[in-house]
């Protein structure tokens, strides 16, 4: 590993001027995932600016009904929350069923949003990767890529984000809240990672040395009605090989209103608009379900090796929207 | 505040011992404990953040000690494996571990003794886990499944699962009863 400064921030603004005013500096959160691509030399800062003491760490809940969560709230604190556990139980539940209690003693809301990609290319120094560095070519094109991504990619590279929480935000209609060397801003969460098109290495629309300070979820009153639903292959302690977050409210038997997003199939959190948009005012039955995920599915290219995912996350999107449908008629 | 160069002075306070180290900006908290504080009884199995061995409670809550730098937990309240015990009387998870056999080589025990240590704090504050039905739902009923659930950030090569669940189940229980 080579060495680094380390430099512990108390305001955000001093924390943005670091990293800003030096080219390879990197912002500090958990370390759950940094410390581990230090470890592999995949990152190699010279400064490390920890966020963790920022006055970011506490979960607001709004007068309208919203939420605000501070950019270095723990994962697992965010998903105890009480008012989390009762208005948006899809964040919760994605909150859960990622990494381990430890881990998510230690990962903050910033951190996890920035994870890096689980590509195992991405993480071999020895390898070629767009990602990792821009022009060597794409490993897992016609490599390992079963993991990868079935919608959105290109050929300059194939990677899923790999965050269960992200995912969840992407269906609550989250707002990132960033500071970036130019001043404060919110991007919409689903606009917030950029799918990969010819650069790969840029991940997201934040400014480079932009600080994620926090993230707002607005009112939502039918997000008590969610759930997430992860497939992996194991019981638990992996990450997602699909995963589906829906928000459904029901008029009756009738669709009203239906919020569905996608994980480990794109180089984003996959915001199933499509899907959505063919439910919307239809009878809640499994056959309309099956018919919405064809719809946004349509356009899924499978990589060799995960072909599966298409029906997999067809069976996810069935079983999970069937779900919140019979909770809503007991 | 430490200062910036590539080496830090680190304030740690482990097992109630305060120390202060002079330390390589890269040394992780285990390699701290390990090689600085000659503390061995958290364990590097994997250094990824994959195995749970390296298990410590931090400020009281149970983390990975390999994927944190020492420097950035300057300031906090270790406790590792040695200092679960008050000398020599073990508290009642230890003293279950050793009647439920739950380990063979015992590689895994003080992460698994340390994470346990936490998971049951956070069961006592009610945090839920995936496995939870009901998420609104007062406080956490300790089943088999929420445990095995509560414990998969640890491994154990010998898979003394079952007695390592049985031991916790045990601990929880006459904690209740008390
Ligand atoms: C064994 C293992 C299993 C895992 N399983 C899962 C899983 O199943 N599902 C899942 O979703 N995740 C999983 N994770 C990933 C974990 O959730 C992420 O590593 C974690 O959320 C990252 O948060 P952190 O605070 O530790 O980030 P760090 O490692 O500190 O930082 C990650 C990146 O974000 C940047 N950063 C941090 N904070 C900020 C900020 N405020 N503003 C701007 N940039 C910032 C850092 O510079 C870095 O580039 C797993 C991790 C491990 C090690
Ligand atoms: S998929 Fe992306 S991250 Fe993986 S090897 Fe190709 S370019 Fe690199
Ligand atoms: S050594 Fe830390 S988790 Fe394996
Ligand atoms: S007892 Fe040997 S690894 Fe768990």
């Amino acid at each position: 590993m080579r060495t680094f400064r380390y430099h512990r921030a108390t305001d955000p603004a001093e924390a943005v001027r670091m990293v800003a005013g030096e080219s390879e500096a990197a912002y500090l959160g958990g370390g759950t995932n940094l410390v581990d691509l230090m470890k592999l030399s995949v990152q190699r800062p010279r400064l490390l600016v920890d966020v963790t003491r920022l006055p970011l760490g506490s979960v607001e809940p709004l007068s309208d009904g919203g939420l605000r969560i501070g950019a270095t709230v723990r994962n697992s604190d965010l998903a105890a929350h009480p008012v989390v556990r009762r208005d948006f139980p899809v964040l919760t539940r994605a909150l859960l069923a990622a990494a381990s209690g430890q881990l998510r003693n230690m990962a903050t809301v910033g951190g996890n949003l920035l994870q890096r990609t689980r590509c195992v290319y991405f993480q071999d120094v020895g390898k070629p990767c767009n990602k990792r560095e821009p022009g060597t070519g794409c490993s897992a094109l016609e490599g390992q890529n079963r993991d990868l991504a079935i919608l959105g990619w290109s050929t300059s590279c194939v990677a899923t984000h790999p965050s269960d929480m992200a995912v969840a935000l992407a269906a609550l209609d989250a707002r990132v809240e960033v500071l970036e060397p130019d001043g404060a801003r919110e991007i919409p969460l689903t606009e917030f990672h950029r799918l990969p098109g010819d650069r790969p290495d840029l991940e997201t629309t934040m400014a480079p040395g932009g600080l994620i300070t926090g993230v707002r979820i607005p009112a939502l009153p039918y997000a008590r009605h969610s759930t997430y639903r992860k497939a992996r292959d194991r019981a638990s302690f992996a990450f997602a090989a699909g995963s589906v977050a829906a928000v459904l409210d029901l008029d009756g038997g009738l669709v009203r209103e239906v919020r569905i997003a996608y994980g480990a199939v794109a180089h984003r959190p996959w915001r199933a608009r499509l899907a959505e948009e063919a439910l919307r005012g239809q009878p809640a039955t499994m056959e309309n379900f099956g018919l919405a995920a064809d719809e946004e599915l349509a356009a899924a290219r499978p990589l060799p090796n995960n072909g599966f995912k298409v029906s997999l996350i067809h069976n996810l999107t069935v079983r999970t929207l069937a779900d919140l449908a019979e909770a809503a008629t007991r | 505040m430490p200062e910036e160069t590539e080496r830090s002075s680190v304030t740690l306070a482990v097992n109630g011992q305060q120390h202060r180290l002079r330390l390589d900006n890269r040394t992780t908290l285990l390699d701290a404990l390990r090689e600085h504080l000659g503390l061995i009884g958290a364990k590097k199995g994997c250094d990824h953040g994959q195995c749970g061995s390296c298990t410590v409670l931090l400020d009281g809550r149970r983390v990975k000690s390999c994927l944190i730098f020492a420097v950035a937990a300057s300031g906090s309240a270790v406790v590792s494996v040695e200092g679960l015990a008050d000398g020599d009387d073990l508290q009642p998870l230890q003293q279950c571990f050793i009647d439920h056999d739950a380990f063979q080589c015992g590689y895994c025990t003080s992460g698994q003794l340390c994470s346990a240590t936490g998971m049951l704090d956070e069961v006592r504050k009610g945090w839920p886990s995936v496995v939870t039905g009901d998420l609104a739902a007062g406080p956490v009923r300790l089943t088999e499944e929420e445990i095995r659930e509560r414990m998969s950030g640890n491994l154990c090569r010998c898979a003394a699962y079952p007695q390592i669940v049985a031991a916790i189940r045990a601990t929880a229980t006459a904690e209740a009863v008390r």
